[in-house]
């Protein structure tokens, strides 16, 4: 029908409304709060504008604490997980028998509660008064000591979490991978054996370019969700994770809001928007990267 | 005759490389599916050892002897695991439902509607599909608080319940229908809503599962925010009764009837998942991201 | 139910900005009489299909009105005009049963026209069996074959006896048997039920086939209306005449001199009352006869056997074409020796157009 008519925006009215109230005017309203310095949660005053909140958050060393933890979580996962999930996606890809079982339990982790399997991964890691745990059991193996994942040293704890965080994000990456790598098309892999490429050459230079837009738009991807890292953190570590050092950007912004230090939402705000910007300036680096060795 | 061997020679040796290499891809594929599957294999194992076995497991046992269920019932006794159950039962029901009236609503007026500034209104909505969740969640929780809606339902389900990329998902397939059903439609003395109703939802039901499922996901696992907004136990969600009971239910070392819960809440999802899983991975591949 | 369209306009914007806008159908004067099946026939472009639109009420004139019997329909939206439509790809609700894709359009009604199921069921049986689908009620749309597929479209449009039934290109989607096949069917239902009835398509062989009258249209306006042996016989201009007819009409360039047809430095027929001029000559194939005598001489290319006729197919350095078709009987197939024919041309079988205009001026008797 050519004809235009109003009757659109009764159908649209929902969904502008609920967008309106709780995305639209928040993403406004959290600009506004993170200049209004010394905010009362209680009173709803504050005593002025400026860049105080930033200043704040910026000197604190609780926050420095979760920048350098998601960093460290961002510069491992990422090509960790890609990486890996490259060489699953590239066997799965090259069999056939049991494929369909395998892709079914790989994606598994994608719909289980993150924090109900992180539970089960801190005891798996965990060091008892009565047991050193099924990890410890396995490092015993090769002869070495145990040590306390959980409740340890910083590295061992990292090292948990970017375990626990390489198995959260895997199953999104090997579906869009095994998916990406199932569209090349077949002639240029016949093409390229009867040339007499090995299997490895055609691997590199004719899969990876083919799949490239969507190897970029994972590595992207990846790294907007392990910036935003935190529940996992939660379910290895409890809630309390300034005092076990494992905090995150995310985790922080949190903890500002509710929890222990109880109610700052105009510390959390700056919090918040220096957190995207780090994710703007990350995901603008990778695009222009991406624009320079991607081919479309 | 020579050149003939000199073919069964690279054939043999071809073969023989291709047997190592299909081993070689098997073993790596076996190991991740075990690396997946483990802890899942754990939680139940350890969720049927008794509390006093598994302590006097220095080293852990791969298997167990005599399997009790006790713990099943620590963890419906000992916790208010049940109304765990419930509330994210209702909170994913109603979050879900609401979404889904909202999404059709939206996705029809974009696809088939036709009005001034459409275009534009699409733009925007689409803009904020890239709005991350924790830069809005600030104000959402100022402003739950500050309507009195902490630790009640609709504090809980309000501001969960838009999802854009669902609405664009939708629309993308709700165009696919062509044209003439509309018009036939039309013909046929047909009302838009009831063009809606009548032939738009039932050709795209199987989009519209799919955005269900992935939508119900999202609401049985969400705990960020009901953390921030619930202190009060009646109101927790099965993330935030997992976390309470592992900070202080059960006394902190009981882990086979934390592990048993662990199982309870996590099996509804995985029978989903065994049911629709063929739908579930078309559609999250389709660019769905968790959250 | 006659229906009339009175100074009927559509146009639409120019899809290129400060573009004039598109006239898709400009001024249309016409009346279908009550019971009666229609052929709207053009090339692709012409407007037919909007002025079907229009008619369905899918799309609103610019100017103009449309009255079914003695009501203005002009502003009605589709839904309430009680007309039936059947689509090219024939628009069948793929999630519904043939029995319910019949059954839709009654469910739709309200008020006093409202039915109950039994009698919906009843209506939907009668209008299968009235297109010999009555066997296939509980299939889905995608276990059906392309003439089964078309049939229930029909069986839909006709299931609330409409007062004016529209078809677009219903025939366009199926194979060449079927084709013919189904044209017939659809004569024999329009005669069964007696609906007006409205078919496009720019495949003339079947609007003169199946028609009681036919209009052609040439970019949005109209060219002429009539029963399709008059419109074949007597085009109104050249556009009409080439339209017309397989294998195509044979045109010349030539003038009338002295009340006298000249092709070249031949002059093959009398042109009575003709002022002398330049002009288009056309001769339909069947209008030619093999005659040592005759008056028009061709190069000789190929001659097809078809059986019954023979076609001969020549060149004429004044054709407008590069072939010249003509059809002639079998028996004369041996007179034909060497590199040229000659030709008579049955004086009533003669068009002649003015060059500038195309209007024909000239029929011959």
């Amino acid at each position: 029908m050519e004809k235009r008519s109003n009757k659109a925006w009764i159908y649209l009215l929902p969904a502008i409304l609920f967008l309106g109230v709780f995305m639209v005017y928040p993403l406004i309203d959290v600009f506004v709060y993170s200049f209004e310095e010394g905010y009362n949660f209680a009173s709803q005053n504050f005593w002025g504008v400026g860049l105080y909140n930033y200043s704040y958050v910026l000197h604190d060393p609780y926050f420095l604490q979760a920048v350098k933890n998601t960093f460290i979580l961002v510069m491992f996962t990422v090509p960790i997980s890609t990486g890996l999930a490259l060489l699953i996606s590239a066997g799965l890809n090259s069999i056939k028998k049991v494929k369909d079982l395998y892709q079914t339990i790989y994606f598994l982790p994608y719909v289980t509660n993150t924090l109900a399997v992180g539970l089960v991964f801190m005891i798996l890691f965990k060091q008892t008064p009565y047991s050193d745990g099924l990890i410890n059991m396995i490092i015993g193996f090769f002869g070495m000591e145990p040590v306390d994942f959980i409740g340890g040293p910083y590295w061992a704890k990292m090292m948990v979490l970017c375990i626990y965080t390489v198995w959260v994000v895997m199953p999104f990456k090997i579906l869009v991978l095994t998916s990406a790598l199932a569209s090349v098309n077949q002639d240029y892999y016949n093409a390229a054996k009867v040339d007499g490429a090995s299997k490895f050459t055609i691997f590199r230079r004719i899969t990876l370019p083919m799949i490239s837009p969507t190897v970029f738009y994972l590595i992207i991807t990846g790294f907007i969700g392990a910036f935003k890292a935190y529940s996992d953190a939660v379910a290895l570590f409890g809630t309390d994770l300034n005092s076990a050092e494992m905090n995150t950007i995310v985790g922080y912004i949190y903890d500002m809001l509710y929890g222990n230090s109880g109610g700052y939402p105009s510390f959390a705000s700056a919090a918040a928007i220096i957190l995207f910007a780090i994710v703007l300036t990350i995901t603008c680096i990778n695009l222009l990267i991406s624009k320079k060795h991607v081919h479309y | 005759m020579d050149k003939h061997t000199d073919y069964e020679k690279i054939e043999k040796t071809a073969k023989a490389r291709e047997r190592i290499r299909k081993v070689v891809i098997y073993t790596f594929l076996t190991i991740w599916a075990v690396v997946v599957l483990f802890p899942f294999y754990w939680m139940l194992l350890t969720s049927v050892k008794s509390y006093s076995s598994y302590n006097s497991e220095y080293i852990p046992k791969f298997f167990v002897t005599d399997p009790t269920f006790q713990n099943y019932v620590d963890a419906f006794t000992a916790v208010p695991l049940a109304d765990y159950f419930v509330n994210t039962f209702i909170f994913t029901v109603v979050t879900t439902a609401v979404m889904l009236v909202i999404t059709v609503l939206a996705a029809f007026a974009f696809s088939r509607l036709n009005f001034r500034g459409k275009d534009i209104t699409f733009t925007l909505f689409l803009a904020l599909m890239m709005i991350p969740n924790e830069l809005v969640i600030i104000t959402n929780y100022v402003t739950i608080t500050n309507m009195d809606m902490r630790n009640t339902f609709a504090g809980l389900i309000l501001p969960s319940i838009m999802s854009v990329f669902y609405i664009y998902l939708l629309k993308e397939n709700f165009e696919q229908i062509p044209d003439e059903l509309y018009y036939a439609a039309k013909v046929d003395g047909c009302s838009d809503f009831k063009y809606l109703t009548k032939v738009m939802i039932p050709i795209c039901r199987p989009t519209i599962i799919t955005i269900v499922i992935l939508k119900v996901i999202e609401c049985w696992n969400s705990y960020v925010w009901p953390r921030l907004v619930t202190d009060d136990e009646a109101y927790f969600l099965v993330s935030n009764g997992i976390q309470a009971i592992r900070e202080s239910g059960f006394g902190r070392e009981n882990i086979p009837a934390m592990m048993a819960a662990v199982v309870v809440i996590s099996v509804p999802l995985i029978v989903l998942f065994l049911i629709f899983h063929k739908k579930i991975m078309a559609g999250v591949s389709r660019g769905g991201m968790k959250g | 139910m006659k229906v009339v369209l009175e100074n009927l306009t559509k146009k639409f914007p120019s899809r290129t900005k400060g573009g004039s806008d598109v006239i898709a159908v400009n001024d249309f004067n016409f009346e279908i009489p009550d019971g009666q099946l229609i052929g709207l026939l053009g090339p692709s472009g012409c407007g037919k299909s909007t002025c079907l639109n229009l008619l369905s009420g899918l799309q609103t004139p610019t100017s103009g009105k449309i009255y079914f019997g003695d009501d203005d329909v002009t502003n009605l939206p589709p839904e309430n005009r009680g007309v039936g439509l059947v689509f090219q790809n024939y628009a069948l609700y793929p999630h519904l049963t043939v029995k319910q894709n019949i059954m839709f359009p009654l469910q739709n009604l309200k008020g006093a026209d409202k039915l109950s199921k039994p009698e919906m069921e009843e209506k939907a049986l009668e209008a299968a069996k009235l297109v010999q689908i009555d066997g296939l009620m509980d299939r889905k749309p995608s276990e059906l074959s392309g003439g089964q597929q078309q049939r229930v479209a029909i069986a839909r449009a006709l299931v609330k006896m409409p007062r004016l039934l529209l078809l677009d290109e219903p025939l366009s989607n199926l194979d060449a048997r079927l084709r013919l096949q189904t044209r017939e069917e659809i004569r024999r239902i329009q005669n069964e039920t007696n609906i007006t009835t409205v078919f496009v398509t720019h495949d003339q062989e079947e609007a003169m086939s199946i028609s009681d009258m036919i209009v052609v249209m040439k970019d949005g306006v109209l060219q002429q209306i009539g029963k399709p042996q008059d419109v074949y016989d007597s085009p109104v201009n050249l556009f009409v005449a080439k339209f017309l007819g397989t294998p195509p009409i044979n045109v010349f360039v030539g003038r009338v001199e002295g009340e006298k047809v000249w092709i070249g430095d031949e002059a093959v027929a009398e042109a009575k009352g003709v002022s002398d001029q330049p002009v288009y000559i056309g001769i339909r194939p069947e209008g030619f006869e093999l005659s040592k005598e005759g008056t028009l001489t061709c190069n000789l290319s190929r001659v097809e056997v078809m059986g019954r006729d023979i076609s001969v197919i020549s060149t004429h350095k004044d054709a407008e074409t590069e072939a010249i078709r003509s059809i002639i009987d079998a028996d004369n197939l041996e007179s034909i020796v060497g590199a040229t024919v000659k030709f008579e041309i049955k004086p009533h079988k003669i068009l002649i157009f003015n060059k500038e205009t195309e209007e024909r001026i000239y029929i011959g008797e």
